[in-house]
């Protein structure tokens, strides 16, 4: 029998990093604090974890401004999008098998 | 957060991304109250212009037996003011009940799914509603109430893609029954009663029923 654990990314053992990779599947840009708002979370954990997924590939930011304010963006890569694709088969296989 | 996956852990996982990706790209508190009320007001505003208005206006044909010079644009001021004020009434009585619907779920009115679903809607009606004072600029009255139910209902089509997507028929309707006024252009108040009173009403108590309800004895 295959392993349940098999296929299951570490990365997103967070729900933090699930959620914000949950959120960036099906919208093509989000900014910090819409971000922030969905997922209510505080600013430093958010911060902590988006770091995380940018390091690991999975998400890209991008640095604008609305005027003098900074504006920072966040979208999916296609690595991310590969990454969290498997890890939500693993999930269902996984529920799956315990039926 | 959870060292090992158990099976609860799991679904929960599943649940969460499920609930994040729906939250996230649609704005789901607009209230079917909300279609309701619009639609009561706007059948109000229907009535005041068929009763009162428009009876007031013929009346002073039959007495007199012509029109005064005044006459026309007396009427198209009352019907402008009457417009404005059915708009002002619909919006604020809809705006009501999805607030109080968003309260209830926890969700900030104005977050990223309802500025999205605004822009989006409010685009296709702005062109619409410039579209309509340039004709009425030029004295053209015959096509507003068609014109009215093309463009509100390009409007809806075009917001199904940011919140209920059951929103998309009630666009669909009022598109066909705008393109039908067009071969009935005499008739105009009665496809808008229809249009923006009647489907409205349809719509949102279809829409309470299916989210809102509160199933008996609980």
């Amino acid at each position: 029998m295959k392993n349940p654990i098999n296929g299951l990314n570490k990365v997103f053992e967070s729900r933090i990093r699930l959620g914000v990779m949950s959120v960036l599947m099906v919208n093509e840009e989000i900014n910090f604090n819409d971000l922030k708002q969905m997922l209510e979370v505080t600013d430093g954990n958010l911060a902590t974890h988006l770091v995380n997924l940018e390091e690991n590939g999975y998400i890209k930011v991008h640095k604008g401004f609305i005027g003098r304010k900074t504006n920072t963006t966040y979208a999916i890569t296609k690595a991310g999008e590969k990454a969290f694709s498997e890890h939500i088969a693993a999930l269902e296989n996984m529920i799956k098998g315990v039926k | 957060m959870h060292a090992q996956n158990q099976p609860s852990d799991t679904l929960q996982d599943v649940k969460d991304i499920k609930r994040l990706m729906e939250r996230s790209s649609r704005f789901i508190s607009l209230s079917g109250l909300s279609g309701v009320s619009a639609g009561i007001c706007a059948l109000a505003g229907a009535g005041i212009a068929r009763y009162g208005i428009f009876k007031n206006y013929y009346s002073l044909y039959n007495g007199r037996g012509s029109f005064a010079d005044g006459d026309f644009s007396e009427l198209k001021v009352q019907l402008l003011t009457l417009a404005a004020g059915v708009f002002a009434a619909a919006f604020l009585s809809a705006f009501y009940f999805t607030w109080r619907k968003a309260g209830s779920q926890g969700v900030p009115l104005w977050n990223y799914t309802s500025r999205r679903l605004f822009w989006n809607m409010v685009i296709p009606l702005a062109a619409g509603a410039l579209f309509i004072l340039g004709m009425l600029q030029y004295n053209e009255w015959k096509f507003v109430a068609p014109a009215c139910l093309i463009f509100y209902g390009l409007a809806l089509v075009n917001a199904s893609k940011f919140t209920l997507t059951d929103i998309r028929y009630l666009g669909y309707c009022e598109i066909a029954l705008g393109v039908i006024n067009m071969q009935w252009l005499g008739h105009g108040l009665y496809f808008w009663a229809i249009g923006f009173g009647i489907l409205h009403i349809i719509y949102g108590i279809v829409m309470w029923w299916k989210y809102e309800r509160r199933p008996l004895g609980q």
